[in-house]
């Protein structure tokens, strides 16, 4: 089967970028960059490649940025210069999503420089008046402040206030009403009666109103975006870090292994025992074993032969197959999968936001509210101009300021808690509906287990055959190696032939050593016993002369796995396993954990008509899935979070994603969100006492520029430091 | 009030100014990496001098 040359050449020039004047570049990410000194120390090796012109590392977001003179230099001496210093790096290209929130992020900023500019300029101007008004301005001097103010003001606003019209455009459009709604009435209604009052020589103008409105809430946004910006920036990184790649026949005979990028559908690919199959597609030659379990959660192996389909995510176990790369998204798992998500995705029950609700029930009373003063005044016998201008100055003051920053200034606090305990929200939204969880389902197979297999039976194994044998499988790519050598921590690699199917062979001191199937090793009577004890692991011995010592192999659980389930449930969740596995394996984790309710040898069907039937009970369900088969019951699920090993389409459906190996950034992800959703109603609360003092002065006629300015920045800040506290989950009740 | 005619719009040039430092230096990409950039200003790695010392160091 010695198809291939043990080393493969790497092609990775699709990655490259042509710059003009015969300049190539390169962005790569970067892992293990944890201090400031390291960017020093990777850009100055970088730099002393032959051919390297420009080296310069991003420390926010892990990346390295390479430019060479063309043909001096190559992505591979970049890698290896860094890995020499210690650091995994692979290139990167960004996603459209990303280069999208980058420029959003951008365009924020931009604004809300000039909204700080104008606020300053116009405060300057204001305060003027104010302080005249109260000693001897002249009108003159006046109506010339109020006319810079407009000449400041109005271009400004109508510059950095797009954010909101175009969103307040966008609601209406769509026949609803959002926060931008009223936030835009306010802006236009506070610049339209200033103008006129200017006209009218009058003594109030409130540019510096709507402007600070502006700058306020731009805050809020841009903290919003940076964050989302940030996520999907080490999203990114942790996707290019996987450094998918895939062996092609480049001719009939040639292989060169290329990113997952370069391949197109109707390529012939090379998968290699104890390698992951990175494509989806169809078994040209050869024959194997796959390890499904990321797909289905199956652990058991399947054999496949030619014919076979084969799908990203698996592994594949003994022998080496040929594979013809069909479309992404053919294939008839992958098109049920597709087809479930899309007819779960369409009948997700529309949540109404928080901030939407809030909204939709404050525009109306406001704007009744301040039609009752206007038509109140009137009947009290003041002129229709005047009770207008204090009906517009009931609009003004009670422009949500505090309640446009209410909810996203916890969202931002939040998301940032969620991401120090490595957990990246897709989207803020996703935090309300955390908070109101009462079940979580789990997926048994790289959820609740460790994504790889593990070594079961270490205690009852000598250390120093553990070793050895860990020191054999390190010539060995089968998977159940891998888990050997992970157990032992052995680094020095024997002098090994590899029987594929069967195992490895070493001669240590004129005794031969094995590793491999029980057969091969003439361990059967042993491998007997520990198959008792073990029922559903994998087998792999190993003799060393003539001891023998046979490994069980199997999925454990996280480590923290029964304890956070403990703690879920002592947050009043129910909680159930819902897996494509067997009934014994999914018994037994059940047993471990506590769990009481477990399913077994589900389909993605199954696992949907169980969220329904949850949902029926008003059940409000968290599901936490990493294989294919999941991704339909994640994308039903009220909401949902996926490990970061999951496969892409599954990560895609999920709310949110975790990294690591620990089980904890789940319930972190519900308490957390329980205290954000506490804090945004608080904070809801404290706009409407902020109201409810503000209106009164404004229906009465005593709300002057200056108290608006007071009461505007006041509420504001007192929203904003309330909503520090949801970055310290611990006080939560 | 005739100082006006000049402090006015010294004030707002000032600002004016401010702003266009602002946009130049987001323009510039002066915003991308707020973390390495406050790093950069107190290491001393990136000195031709320590670049060399640390190369003989290696050798």
């Amino acid at each position: 089967m010695s198809l291939v040359a043990p080393q493969v050449q790497r092609d990775l020039s699709t990655f490259v970028r042509q710059d003009t004047g015969g300049v190539q570049s390169l962005e790569l990410a970067i892992e293990g960059m944890r201090c400031a000194g390291c960017m020093a120390t990777i850009e100055n090796t970088v730099m002393k490649i032959t051919g390297v012109t420009m080296a310069r590392v991003n420390f926010s977001s892990h990346r390295l940025n390479v430019e060479w003179r063309e043909g001096t230099s190559s992505p591979d001496a970049v890698i290896a210069a860094v890995a020499g210093k210690g650091f995994r790096a692979y290139p990167f290209v960004a996603k459209q999503a990303e280069t999208a929130e980058a420029n959003e992020e951008k365009r924020l900023l931009r604004y809300l420089g000039v909204a700080a500019f104008a606020g300053m300029n116009i405060m300057l101007l204001s305060v003027s008046v104010w302080s005249g008004n109260a000693s001897d301005i002249n009108p003159e001097t006046r109506d010339f402040f109020h006319w810079l103010s407009a000449l400041i003001a109005l271009p400004a606003a109508a510059y950095a206030g797009q954010p909101f019209f175009e969103s307040a455009i966008r609601a209406l459009k769509a026949r609803h009403v959002n926060m931008d709604v009223p936030i835009t009435l306010g802006i236009l209604l506070a610049l339209g009666m200033s103008v006129v009052e200017t006209l009218n020589h009058g003594e109030h103008a409130y540019f510096d109103s709507a402007v600070m409105l502006i700058f306020f809430l731009l805050i809020g946004r841009y903290l919003d975006q940076a964050m989302r910006h940030k996520t999907r920036a080490v999203a990114g990184n942790l996707a290019a870090l996987k450094a998918e790649t895939a062996i092609k026949f480049i001719s009939e005979k040639e292989v060169r292994e290329v990113p997952i990028a370069a391949i197109a559908p109707g390529d012939i690919v090379l998968v290699r025992p104890g390698e992951r199959v990175s494509v989806d597609g169809k078994v040209v030659s050869g024959h194997s074993e796959i390890d499904q379990s990321l797909i289905t959660g199956e652990t058991d192996y399947v054999a496949i032969a030619e014919d076979a389909m084969v799908y990203a995510g698996t592994l594949n176990v003994s022998g080496t197959l040929k594979v013809r790369v069909l479309n992404a998204a053919t294939g008839t798992l992958l098109d049920e999968v597709n087809q479930l998500i899309e007819r779960a995705t369409s009948t997700k029950s529309q949540h109404l936001l928080l901030a939407d609700r809030a909204a939709q029930l404050y525009a109306p009373l406001v704007h009744a509210t301040a039609l009752i003063t206007l038509i109140g005044w009137i009947i009290f016998g003041l002129a229709w101009q005047k009770a207008l201008i204090i009906a517009i100055t009931v609009l003004i003051i009670t422009c949500p300021c505090a309640l446009g920053l209410a909810v996203p200034a916890v969202q931002v606090v939040a998301a940032g808690a969620l991401f120090r305990r490595s957990v990246l929200l897709n989207q803020g939204s996703a935090l309300e509906r955390f908070a109101e969880v009462d079940t979580v389902i789990f997926d048994k197979t790289g959820t609740l287990t460790m994504p790889m297999p593990e070594l079961a039976n270490a205690a009852d194994i000598s250390r120093p055959d553990l070793e050895l044998a860990g020191r054999l499988g390190l010539s060995s790519r089968h998977p159940l190696s891998q888990a050997i050598v992970g157990a032992s921590g052995a680094t020095a690699p024997l002098e090994a032939e590899e029987e594929p199917g069967l195992g490895v062979k070493a001669t240590l001191d004129g005794k031969t050593l094995l590793l491999g199937r029980p057969s091969y090793c003439k361990a059967e009577a042993e491998a007997d016993a520990v198959a008792r004890q073990y029922p559903d692991a994998s087998l792999m011995a190993f003799r060393h002369g003539e001891r023998v010592v046979v490994f069980a192999i199997q999925q454990v659980l996280r480590p923290d796995a029964v304890q956070t389930v403990r703690k879920l449930q002592a947050l009043g969740l129910d909680i159930e396993i819902l897996s494509g596995d067997r009934e014994a394996a999914v018994a037994d984790s059940a047993c471990a954990l506590g769990i009481a309710r477990a399913m077994s040898g589900l389909t993605p069907a199954d696992k949907i008509n169980r969220i329904e039937a949850l949902k029926a009970q008003g059940r409000k369900v968290l599901m936490v899935g990493d294989g294919l088969n999941d991704a339909p019951a994640l994308a039903a699920a009220h909401v949902s979070i996926s490990p970061v090993t999951a496969v892409h389409l599954t990560q895609a459906a999920a709310d949110a994603v975790f990294l690591g190996s620990r089980l904890t950034p789940v319930l972190a992800a519900v308490t957390i969100s329980r205290r954000a959703k506490h804090l945004m109603v608080q904070n809801l609360w404290l706009a409407v006492i902020y109201n409810a003092i503000a209106v009164p002065l404004a229906i009465a006629g005593y709300a002057t520029p200056l108290v608006a300015a007071l009461a505007m920045s006041g509420s504001s800040v007192i929203v904003t430091l309330n909503a520090l506290r949801a970055a310290n989950p611990r006080r939560a009740s | 009030m005739n100082v006006l005619v000049y402090l006015l719009p010294l004030a707002l040039s000032l600002g004016a100014l401010g702003l266009a430092g602002f946009v130049w230096s987001l323009r510039s990409k002066q915003f991308e990496d707020l973390q390495g950039a406050g790093w950069r200003a107190i290491s001393d790695d990136d000195l031709p001098d320590a670049i060399s010392k640390d190369q003989t160091n290696e050798r």
